[in-house]
């Protein structure tokens, strides 16, 4: 007998605190499956948003900060600058990152920072209970837009396409966890965005469309199927940019 | 040997050869040398330069450097360091060291340009949200600056917090003949255990985490932050006394304006009238005993706080004299610089 | 025989390896809770081929798949 699938080791033994079919896991266990894959044990830090994933510092098994909500870019900045032999990684959510964080992650990009942002797109603010995000889809209801996002709530920002637009990117990536066969493209995406970074390529980020059942109010399974079927229209998969 | 320096370009390179390595800024007038002088000088000893697109940005970058080990700073003036709270907060909670530059502009709002000591409150009882201080100085001239900001890498990290050095544009652009310090050789500073260096992987990990669910652990941060601040109250309070011993009126001053004060009490003892300078060098923690010590002696008749604000100190000095003499203050705003004149003026009219 | 062991304390019965086996070999137990009172999955068959397809989907890395060595 042998072991063809078991929890990463670069994920600690600390029980994730996502609600159940939250898929923050599945991408926790794309970039612990990586940073195992690179061999970056015991040389990689990450960095920890504000929102549901704040808790990462207590999930990857490696040196961890936790910045305040949308300034990761800035802190892996200053990390990776002091440390250009380290791996760096930003795990990121929809509101801090397109939102209130929109200044760092533009800026970082532009100056190609040579470090790797992992953006999760689940179109609400899960942690605060369900309010509006700057991606949520027109029409969709959130606590904070009970008739739906209308026209004065703004339309849903397409940061990975805006970030195409600069020179400083090496790698932009818009993938999904909906289902196995995209979960297999996300940990290439993955696994290039941090390859890039082993090799001095700069600054590659991964948006990774994911679900929020409880606060989108389905069952996981139907989160999954809304992913597939409705976010991808308003965001396109595929690679918006590699060079 | 003494070189002739700009104030901003001293301080700069005193940090460098204070072991600094790492600064992360943005422009703002009156201390836009000191990033300027960093962008020639980290190439040449191998340290980190980055402008930022915003102070907020440019604290991140800070507290991301700081928590991986490094020694760093960042610099600005009033409305930048505004800005910089609500990093300034998260590394004083995640307890980090760094160096802090604000070379203060009159305010509110966008103000104006000149020298100002209008941020003294947010300098030394917190600035940003959450129970928290920092180490602050007030230099009064080019080489003390210097002096201080040789030190300031030493104390932020020995407390793992930030230090503040509160200049202003006077500081900043006056050109002084100055001695500089030796060249740190970076290898002596002594390794920081804690910090997320990357090498952390199981029972070595280390998690930089200002995130305090439990009451229990959020009390014991800030007890221990509160302790922390009791023990710079015991062994960092630095001050000047000039003239004091037998002095009626005592005036209390720092940085720019303590300079100018000095002079107006040779003027005035040279008119038989009795002045003293005490000169707070930390603004926090504020030397409040031997203030106190001061306001008992039976020479001293009154204190005068003088600064460039409409009254900030001066709560301060009313604290520390405890109602024992009566504190009267004198200020100018707008970017008017004080002259001795001015004081000397105050002084006889008040009498 | 291959097969998956799912770690009773980490499932969160979230039933997303149930949705994709792509055999339907796992269901909800309809009588074991956790300790965090989570109704949880399980496997009730030997014909698992260790495709891992549920490992992968599980949010919680709560599940082990090992396959039988060919002879």
């Amino acid at each position: 007998m042998s072991v063809v699938y078991k929890k990463s080791k670069m994920l600690t033994n600390v029980p994730l605190n996502y609600c159940p079919g939250c898929t923050h896991g599945i991408v926790h266990k794309l970039v612990a499956e990586t940073l195992e894959e690179i061999n970056a044990e015991g040389n990689v830090i990450g960095i920890a948003p504000v929102g549901c994933a704040v808790f990462a510092y207590d999930f990857f098994n490696c040196d961890m900060q936790q910045v305040a909500h949308g300034r990761a870019p800035a802190c892996a900045t200053g990390i990776k600058r002091c440390n250009p032999d380290k791996i760096v990684f930003a795990y990121q959510g929809d509101g801090d990152i397109a939102s209130i964080g929109t200044a760092e992650i533009v800026h970082a990009a532009a100056r190609g920072e040579n470090f790797t942002v992992v953006f999760i797109n689940n179109a609400i603010y899960g942690m605060t209970g369900g309010q509006m995000a700057p991606t949520t889809l027109v029409g969709q209801k959130t606590t904070t837009s009970p008739f739906g996002r209308g026209k004065m709530q703004g339309n849903p920002i397409k940061l990975t396409e805006m970030l195409a637009t600069l020179d400083g990117p090496s790698y932009l990536a818009r993938v999904s966890v909906s289902d196995p066969a995209n979960v297999r493209k996300a940990k290439k995406a993955i696994k290039k965005a941090f390859e890039n970074q082993v090799n001095g390529k700069g600054f590659s980020m991964v948006e990774v469309l994911s679900t929020c059942p409880t606060n989108w109010h389905m069952t996981p399974v139907q989160a999954l199927d809304f992913v597939k079927n409705e976010m991808t229209k308003v965001f396109p998969l595929g690679v918006y940019k590699d060079c | 040997m003494k070189v002739l320096m700009k104030g901003n370009e001293a301080i700069a390179e005193a940090a460098v050869r204070a072991g600094c390595r790492a600064f992360f800024g943005y422009p703002i007038t009156p201390q836009n040398e000191i990033p300027e002088y960093f962008s020639r000088r980290m190439p040449e000893v191998g340290g980190v330069f980055v402008q930022a697109e915003s102070e907020v940005s440019a604290i991140n970058m800070v507290y991301g450097a700081a928590g991986s080990g490094a020694r760093v700073m960042t610099s600005s003036s009033s409305p930048g360091i505004s800005l910089k709270q609500e990093g300034i907060s998260y590394i004083c909670a995640a307890e980090l060291p760094c160096v802090i530059v604000n070379m203060v502009r009159g305010g509110p709002g966008l103000g104006g340009i000149l020298p100002a000591q209008s941020d003294y409150f947010q300098a030394v009882k917190g600035g940003g949200h959450g129970d928290y201080r920092m180490l602050v100085y007030g230099p009064s001239t080019v080489q003390e600056a210097v002096d201080i900001m040789y030190e300031a890498f030493d104390k932020a990290d020995k407390y793992r917090i930030p230090v503040m050095i509160l200049g202003d544009g006077v500081l900043g652009q006056i050109m002084e003949a100055i001695e500089l310090p030796e060249m740190v050789d970076i290898q002596t500073i002594p390794k920081k255990e804690w910090a997320t260096d990357g090498t952390g992987v199981g029972e070595s990990r280390r998690v930089i985490n200002t995130l305090k669910i439990k009451p229990e652990v959020l009390e014991e941060v800030n007890n221990r932050l509160a302790d922390k601040y009791k023990s710079l109250s015991k062994h960092e309070v630095r001050y000047e006394q000039y003239r004091t011993e037998d002095a009626e009126i005592i005036f209390v001053a720092y940085g720019t304006v303590a300079r100018i004060s000095k002079s107006a009490v040779d003027t005035l003892r040279d008119k038989g009238i009795k002045a003293g300078l005490f000169r707070p060098i930390t603004l926090y923690p504020f030397p409040s005993d031997p203030l106190l010590s001061l306001s008992k002696l039976r020479s001293s008749k009154k204190f005068l706080a003088i600064e460039l604000s409409m009254g900030q100190m001066v709560e301060d000095v009313r604290l520390a004299v405890n109602g024992n003499k009566p504190v009267d203050f004198f200020g100018k705003v707008g970017g008017i610089i004080i002259t001795p004149d001015d004081i000397v003026n105050y002084v006889i009219k008040e009498k | 025989m291959s097969t998956i062991y799912i770690d009773k304390e980490l499932c969160k019965g979230c039933a997303v390896c149930v949705s994709f086996c792509p055999l339907k070999l796992i269901n909800m137990s309809d009588h074991d809770v956790n300790a965090s009172g989570y109704a949880i999955a399980e496997m009730n068959s030997d014909s698992c081929t260790a495709c891992a397809i549920c490992a992968m989907m599980c949010p919680d890395s709560a599940i082990t798949v090992v396959k039988e060595d060919k002879k």
